[in-house]
């Protein structure tokens, strides 16, 4: 087992890196790539239907962003490949929020942003689906590294360990897709870590929707700019399996308040304690009058 | 929960949204208690607490553990409208809603009856990422988490039963791999919960229904992912 980022490049560097996981996976599980398809199809047809759609969430915060975002004309400000990461994300998880069906990676509440970057790649470089496949099954490898060190969920290390994770899978799946060396694929990775470390998760009304929804946004391309970044050639002071240390104490430090009990933070804003007291109110005269 | 091992652990599982605890968590728990029934089941009061009582509504708890005990699956879409479905079944269903901080953040009891006068009560948990806990059936301790196929037996308590149960079992070289037992006192009403590494065969399962004293048997299957 390579239950580091440092084992598994010494062994990557031998077997090439989708081999070595391939192989330990098909030692427990005959139709490992075979259930990967299955999920990567899931993901590519949550994304067109999240397009499509502008029904509102059951609280209806949100639900209709995707169509405003899809509407936003490419500018300078953006490639048409960041507009298209930032709309797919969108599109998971309001899809998400509407209780469409996901694929959760790692979480339903980060379940935008690894099909985001690796799907919106797979047509902005003319890339085959068996690719965006390979590039998943990566991206899975990072987050179950960075799982045997802490448990992805909100509740446990905030949420560094859910948008936080899934964007350090994206940089690895994507550097993995666009054929970059795995010294590069990890300093992607090390450098996302290092600036998510202290994400808290503090939903209003503890719901997925506020601020999860439009931070999926946010860390899809997070995970694109640590990997132009590391592209160039700059490098991560701190390896990547130290990063993980770094975000497993951070994790510990944090208030239970900032870990998905919505006690704290952008929970208990004024407006945020608005908006839970009036759902509240709502779902209560329904649940009486049914 | 133990560390995830492999990749197929971090990709999916496919699911209905917003959140593993509150929508998936609950669907597993309504398919949990819906097994423990059985058949006929015609009225259900369900009991909320917690977060599951304040946030239900806004993650589709509700029709999610209705989804549960009518036997979707966690990726269905037809969670959403699950109430519908309940309506064509003929499955009647009242929700109330509870603080009490002795118990999980998200909990639920499932109060269960038939039309013949059959009442199971269910309590349950869903623990985070979509794992779930059933802790008690009608004021029995149980530790149901559905990765086992479980046998489940109520009884009155006499010498020997758990011998002769585990006899059977092993006489087909099923290992069991874990054992709950309760009693309300001695001589009165006990509970039994095996979990085995396989399923057991219809044959073995009829010798245990034969087995006099035994007044309800379940052989609860392993959930899916």
């Amino acid at each position: 087992m390579s239950d580091t980022f440092f084992e598994l490049k010494e062994k990557a560097e031998k077997e090439g890196l989708l081999n070595v996981i391939t192989k330990r996976e098909e030692l427990n599980n005959k139709d490992f790539r075979k259930k990967v398809c299955k999920i990567a199809n899931s993901m590519l047809e949550t994304i067109q239907t999240g397009l499509i759609s502008n029904e509102l969430s059951l609280s209806g915060l949100c639900g209709f962003n995707t169509e405003l975002l899809k509407n936003a004309s490419v500018t300078p400000l953006v490639t048409p490949y960041i507009k298209k990461v930032m709309l797919f994300a969108l599109a998971t998880i309001e899809q998400n929020a509407r209780m469409g069906k996901i694929a959760a990676c790692p979480t339903a509440g980060s379940s935008g942003i690894v099909p985001a970057v690796l799907a919106a790649a797979k047509e902005e470089f003319n890339k085959t689906f068996d690719d965006f496949v390979n590039s998943l099954i990566v991206a899975g490898e990072a987050g179950r590294i960075i799982s045997l060190k802490m448990q992805l969920a909100g509740a446990v290390g905030g949420c560094q360990a859910e948008c936080g994770a899934a964007s350090a899978m994206a940089a690895m799946g994507l550097g993995y897709m666009l054929n970059a060396d795995i010294d590069t694929i990890y300093n992607a990775a090390a450098l996302c870590i290092k600036n998510i470390l202290g994400l808290t998760c503090d939903p209003v009304a503890g719901l997925v929707e506020v601020p999860c929804v439009k931070r999926n946004i946010f860390l899809s391309c997070h995970a694109v700019t640590s990997f132009y970044i590391a592209q160039s050639g700059i490098k991560s002071c701190i390896p990547l399996d130290e990063t993980i240390d770094a975000m497993k104490e951070t994790g510990l430090l944090m208030s239970p308040k900032l870990k998905e009990s919505s006690e704290a933070g952008l929970a208990l804003t004024k407006t945020g304690i608005g908006i839970k007291n009036n759902l509240y109110k709502l779902w209560h005269e329904s649940a009486e009058k049914s | 929960m133990q560390n995830k091992k492999t990749v197929l652990d971090i990709l999916g599982p496919v699911m209905v949204g917003p959140s593993s605890s509150h929508t998936a968590g609950a669907l597993r728990l309504g398919l949990l208690a819906g097994r423990i029934f059985g058949s006929g089941l015609k009225n259900v009061e369900f009991h909320l607490y917690n977060s599951f009582a304040k946030t239900g509504k806004g993650h589709g708890t509700q029709n999610a553990l209705i989804a549960g005990l009518l036997g979707l699956n966690t990726d269905d879409e037809k969670i959403k409208s699950s109430p519908l479905l309940a309506m064509e079944r003929g499955l009647e269903y009242n929700f109330s809603y509870f603080d009490d901080y002795n118990r999980h953040p998200n909990s639920v009891d499932f109060i269960m009856s038939d039309k013949n006068g059959l009442k199971i009560t269910v309590k349950g948990s869903s623990i985070g990422a979509g794992e779930v806990v059933i802790e008690e059936i009608n004021g029995y301790s149980f530790n149901l988490r559905g990765d086992y196929p479980t046998l489940l037996l109520m009884y009155k308590d006499t010498p020997g039963m758990i011998y002769r149960v585990a006899n059977l079992i092993q006489s087909r070289s099923i290992n069991i791999a874990s054992m709950i037992c309760d009693r309300a006192q001695k001589g009165a009403g006990a509970s039994m919960g095996i979990c085995l590494d396989s399923s057991l065969s219809d044959e073995v399962y009829e010798q245990i229904e034969k087995i006099e004293d035994i007044y309800m048997i379940r052989l609860i299957g392993k959930l899916n992912e």
